[in-house]
């Protein structure tokens, strides 16, 4: 959808300061408008990791540590929504005290609307209008269960993996691929038994890497370890994964071109009665691409 | 459509608040839940970053005669005007004129059915999309009975 006349107005605005438009706008992309914004220099950081070790709770101390430093905080928690109702329960905000606190920090949550390809079309967009309206630190959260899901995080400049104290969850993330993508990995609630042994753990399968990335045992309840942590990311260069995130990218943005092609469920007809060869399917819908 | 359930106020019991979510969320709405004892203004900041289409306010505390309308207040101030207001939890029927004059458009009672609450959101949105008004400072004497 192009961008109307409505969605120029509101996008000025937001550009202007308006917190309001600035909502708006993101509910707009979110609806699959395009939004005509240049790409921005920004910066970034994906928080990605099993459901429940705590990444809301971690972005909620980055909220407080940033915020009092003087800079400006946009998180965009993401989480599934039901595949039965459609419906979603977006419990990320709950998790972060400091969500609503002032004119420096905003959290905005962002339901998957089961979109075929995920949220990449609109993630990139959602980030350069963010940081055109001067927000310094953007951070993504999002559920490292499904590919596409953890694939978002690919979109930050930087990438955080968090983990429980349950080890295991851990080994499913090294399967995904989704550690070798990990700038940064903090394993979470080192208050509770066994998470010394999780940080062990993941530090001795790291240790053949050839530039494994640090791990982290911290706490968000008490805070402890998130400052020496905080270290860790704000001297994180963004140029050492890059080109593995390059390419999370490009398979996002190519599998949610194709998820999104009109051609492609009469392709898949065709395919399931053996009309067309799996080449000529692929090669169909290259031209129908244009 | 996308809802924010808040509880304002003192009181440590979101029990409530938090089955009310779940049947939205299984009705197929996109919900928001903000957690124990927030502020007015923090209630209203969230409404605002979320881009929420309705608010519905969970108080047991007895403080609705003073937390709900300052909410309202909030509401209209920032622009959110057309935002749909709605409450539950334990209110005086002496209260409710009151809060609907403020624009509440509906108040649900302890144990109401949340089919009640879903027949209700698709009441607003149906009457949202023909452009009638029935958001928290739209000027309407609509409500639901
Ligand atoms: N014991 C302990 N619990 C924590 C800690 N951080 C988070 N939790 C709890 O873990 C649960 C899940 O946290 P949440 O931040 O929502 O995890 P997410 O699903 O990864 O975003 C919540 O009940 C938190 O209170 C911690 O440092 N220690
Ligand atoms: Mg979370």
């Amino acid at each position: 959808m192009a961008m109307g006349v409505r969605g120029e107005e509101i996008l000025r605005s937001a550009l202007e300061g308006s917190r309001r438009d600035l909502s708006r706008l993101l509910s707009l992309i979110e609806s699959g408008q395009e939004i005509n914004v240049h790409t921005q220099d920004s910066w970034t950081l994906g928080v990605t990791g099993p459901p429940g070790s705590g990444k809301s709770s971690l972005i909620g101390n980055f909220v407080n540590y940033w915020s009092s430093r003087g800079d400006k905080v946009a998180v965009l928690a993401v989480d599934p929504s039901s595949p039965n109702s459609g419906g979603a329960l977006l419990g990320d905000r709950m998790r972060m005290p400091s969500a609503d606190s002032g004119d420096s920090v905003f959290v905005r949550s962002l339901a998957t609307r089961n979109h075929p390809g995920g949220l990449s079309a609109y993630i990139s967009t959602m980030i350069d209008c963010l940081a055109a309206c001067g927000w310094d630190r953007i951070v993504i959260e999002t559920v490292g269960s499904g590919q596409s899901d953890y694939r978002i995080a690919a979109f930050a400049d930087r990438i955080l993996l968090v983990d429980g104290p349950d080890r295991g969850d851990i080994v499913q993330a090294e399967k995904a691929g989704i550690i070798e993508l990990a700038d940064i990995i903090a394993v979470n609630k080192s208050d509770m038994e066994g998470s010394e042994k999780a940080a062990e753990a993941i530090r001795s399968a790291l240790s053949m890497d050839e530039n494994p990335p640090p791990v982290h045992l911290v706490c968000s309840h008490d805070g402890s370890g998130i400052d020496a942590m905080m270290d860790d990311i704000e001297n994180c260069t963004p140029g050492a994964r890059s080109r593995l995130r390059a390419r999370e990218r490009l398979i996002s943005a190519w599998d949610f071109r194709l998820l999104n092609n009109p051609e492609i469920n009469g392709v898949i007809d065709l395919l399931e009665t053996g009309s067309i060869t799996l080449e000529e399917a692929v090669k169909r819908l290259i031209q129908s691409e244009g | 459509m996308k809802v924010i359930i808040a509880k304002p106020g003192l009181d440590g019991h979101d029990r409530g608040a938090k089955v009310i979510a779940r049947a939205l969320r299984d009705g197929g709405h996109e919900v928001i839940y903000t957690g124990l004892r927030k502020t007015p203004a923090e209630i209203v900041r969230a409404t605002l970053d979320e881009d929420a289409a309705a608010l519905g306010i969970s108080t047991l505390s007895g403080a609705h005669d003073v937390l709900i309308p300052s909410i309202c207040e909030g509401l209209v101030d920032e622009d959110l005007g057309e935002i749909v207001v709605f409450a539950g939890g334990i209110i005086p029927a002496s209260d409710r004129s009151n809060l609907h004059d403020m624009g509440v458009r509906a108040i649900f009672g302890p144990g109401t059915n949340t089919s009640e609450i879903l027949d209700f959101l698709s009441e607003i949105s149906s009457r949202k999309e023909s452009g009638e008004p029935v958001g928290v400072g739209e000027s309407s004497q609509w409500r639901w009975e």
